[in-house]
């Protein structure tokens, strides 16, 4: 069954590739799975997938999603995907494993998958895009730290819990390049175990240790907050200044009242815009998805496979002043 | 009016008057033909919709919702509800994928999926029966429990590594197109038609929906009629978790939310009474048919997911509204 429909997808796009106006005619159908519908974040990425078809200029995006974040409602949406025979599935999975039958389903009858965001298990998809990479976060944060301290300063780390994996791995990351930056001293890294209250006790604690601290480092979305309110409560705004991975939507008030000069998280809307470029090379066969392939999502540059068929979209997207009021409503 | 109740006159209506029964009647005609139209509308409208394949893929969309549905249909029929069924699929996963880490087989699973839905109902037969509780009051209980217990166990986590003979359950094809689901599917339809159209117990049924307290002078074990519905929902919510389970391949806590709204839906769109004494069988297959449909043709159309809430809501009100608006256009006409 599969095969011969296999054979009749080939003939069928030699015969659309031997004829331009056959192409011309036949849109490349891609559909963009969100975890749920009605996330400003997703809603982001569309967007940035719409800006790719125009781009590309034969290419349908068909944003769509379940209304709460189960694998049952994906697989749902996945099966009439298929049955539509769109020719790419980009899916950000709500369970990784659970939406790999449906997914298999859909490369047997020749569909493009590729995952992207929250990734799907190796056997369910070609490839995944990830938006960045634990080096490339590591590097990000204390390149936003470094960049508002020129004259070199003493710098704290306000994580997660010390036991979480994604924290740990990004400030090892992060410290792998401090010989970067031999102006700049780590004095201290402290748990804030992703709790606001005791993020901000925390905060209090390094503000009143190390008076002449420049500047917090936070790779959490929740540390970041209640460290930046910590250090406007305690007066130092202008001395401190608060930095890491946070969302648009929380940090627009640190942003404002300049606790914060900038942070960082990926864009969805390049994100999106990516996913759309990459499930159009896929579909179209003008990539293949292979362990160091390298394939181009236009303006984003070309995204290379490691051995799991992963890749990285590029280093986190700073956020300031200049942005802020963009982004704050979207995520 | 007077020559269709002529001909309804040797028929046992399943409601005491015997002009409900007609209306019962009507209702699956009225339901059949939405259907066929929903059909036929699914077929205009996309190219992809008359296939095989695609159809039987579509039957996923309803098949487990609706084992429950038939053992829900009994249990509201008889003046009851249970709102847990959800939590007792969250419940029973979590239970299976527990034994599945430590290398619990495939019979194991069942027996296990099985089990905590006869608990889960029990537990729910118990506070309604003998503590004399409203049902709709127990089970919003039950319903945080069963999930919460789950959400407990599994936080942000998930279990997976179910046997591969598991995944039968859930993926497997008995015949073709046909899919082991979609077997369960017809097999509980006409069990369940046979157990309220057939026999006392389905009679015991309509009469303490319609009256407890007369059913209870008429001879009838109210609870142990009520006990039995409960451990009966319980067991199908324990069947659906089984399948639904084996068709993933993975239990998080919020596998199948918010499904007792649909499964009630499905219930009522099929023409049971809300408030208990009437109802099909044949009605609640013909919802299910139905909801399938227009989930699976509105998702071809790539709409998107709240507006398919938007729709089906419509779609009960406006069934449930009609044979009331026509007996009002009438009687007015008459007036």
């Amino acid at each position: 069954m599969s095969i011969t429909r296999r054979i009749a997808l080939a003939t069928g796009l030699a015969v659309s590739l031997m004829g331009t106006t056959a192409l011309a005619q036949d849109n490349v159908r891609i559909a963009l799975v969100a975890k749920s519908l009605g996330n400003g974040f997703f809603e982001a990425a569309a967007r940035g997938a719409e800006e790719a078809a125009e781009e590309l200029g034969n290419v349908e995006i068909i944003y769509t999603g379940p209304t709460s974040t189960t694998a049952e409602g994906q697989i749902e949406v996945i099966n009439s995907l298929i049955a539509q025979r769109v020719d790419a599935i980009a899916i950000s999975a709500n369970d990784p494993d659970a939406v790999v039958p449906a997914l298999k389903k859909a490369m047997q009858r020749g569909i493009t998958v590729i995952s992207w965001d929250s990734g799907v298990a190796p056997e369910g998809r070609e490839m995944h895009l990830a938006p960045s990479s634990d080096a490339l976060i590591g590097q990000t944060i204390i390149k936003l730290a470094a960049d508002q301290l020129p004259e070199g300063g003493k710098v704290a780390v306000l994580s997660a819990t010390s036991t979480s994996t994604n924290q740990n791995t990004w400030i090892a990351e992060m410290e792998k390049v401090m010989g970067d930056y031999p102006n700049i001293e780590l004095v201290a890294t402290v748990y804030g175990d992703d709790l606001a209250d005791k993020s901000y006790r925390e905060t209090q604690g390094l503000l009143q240790s190390y008076p002449d601290l420049d500047a917090i480092i936070a790779p959490t979305s929740v540390g970041i907050v209640a460290a930046a309110q910590a250090v406007q409560d305690a007066g130092k705004v202008g001395e401190v200044n608060v930095t890491g991975l946070g969302l648009p939507s929380e940090m627009a008030g640190a942003i404002e009242s300049g606790a914060s000069k900038s942070f960082a998280i990926w864009n969805p809307v390049d994100l999106g815009y990516a996913t759309a470029m990459l499930a159009y090379n896929l579909a179209t066969d003008e990539a293949e998805a292979e362990p160091g392939a390298e394939i181009g999502m236009g303006r984003m540059g070309t995204a290379t496979l490691d051995e799991n068929g992963q890749a990285a979209m590029s280093e986190p997207f700073t956020y300031d002043a200049s942005n802020i009021e963009e982004f704050k409503s979207v995520f | 009016m007077s020559i269709a109740e002529g001909t309804r006159a040797r028929h046992v209506p399943d409601r005491l008057q015997s002009r409900s029964g007609r209306i019962l009647r009507s209702w699956e005609v009225l339901l059949g033909g939405i259907a066929i139209a929903i059909f036929i509308v699914n077929s205009l409208a996309s190219p992809y919709f008359l296939d095989p394949w695609n159809l039987s893929d579509a039957t996923f969309n309803f098949t487990e919702k609706a084992m429950i549905a038939f053992a829900m249909a009994l249990l509201i029929i008889a003046g009851e509800i249970d709102l847990s069924v959800a939590g007792i699929i969250a419940l029973a996963s979590t239970a299976m994928g527990w034994a599945a880490q430590y290398e619990a087989g495939a019979a194991g699973l069942i027996c296990i999926g099985l089990g905590v839905g006869v608990i889960c109902g029990a537990f729910n037969g118990v506070l309604v029966t003998r503590l004399g509780l409203p049902s709709i009051v127990v089970t919003i209980g039950t319903m945080s429990l069963f999930r919460g217990i789950s959400y407990i166990v599994l936080g942000d986590q998930a279990f997976n590594g179910y046997p591969s003979d598991f995944a039968f359950f859930g993926r497997g094809y008995v015949f073709w197109v046909i899919s082991f689901e979609l077997v369960l599917f017809c097999t509980f339809a006409a069990i369940y038609g046979v157990i309220l159209h057939a026999t006392n117990f389905g009679r015991q049924i309509y009469a303490i929906g319609n009256n407890p307290t007369a059913a209870t002078f008429a001879g009838i074990h109210v609870a142990r009629v009520k006990m039995i519905l409960f451990l009966l929902t319980g067991v199908m919510s324990g069947i659906a978790a089984i399948c639904l389970t084996a068709r993933l391949g993975s239990t998080r806590p919020s596998i199948a939310f918010a499904w007792e709204l649909e499964v009630v839906t499905m219930v009522v769109l099929g023409g049971v009474s809300i408030l208990g004494g009437a109802g099909s069988i044949l009605g609640v297959v013909i919802a299910a048919l139905i909801m399938g449909m227009v989930t699976f043709g509105l998702g071809l159309l790539n709409v998107p997911g709240i507006v398919m809430s938007i729709f089906i809501g419509a779609l009960l009100i406006g069934v449930i509204a009609l044979p009331r608006l026509i007996r009002l256009s009438r009687t007015g006409r008459v007036a």
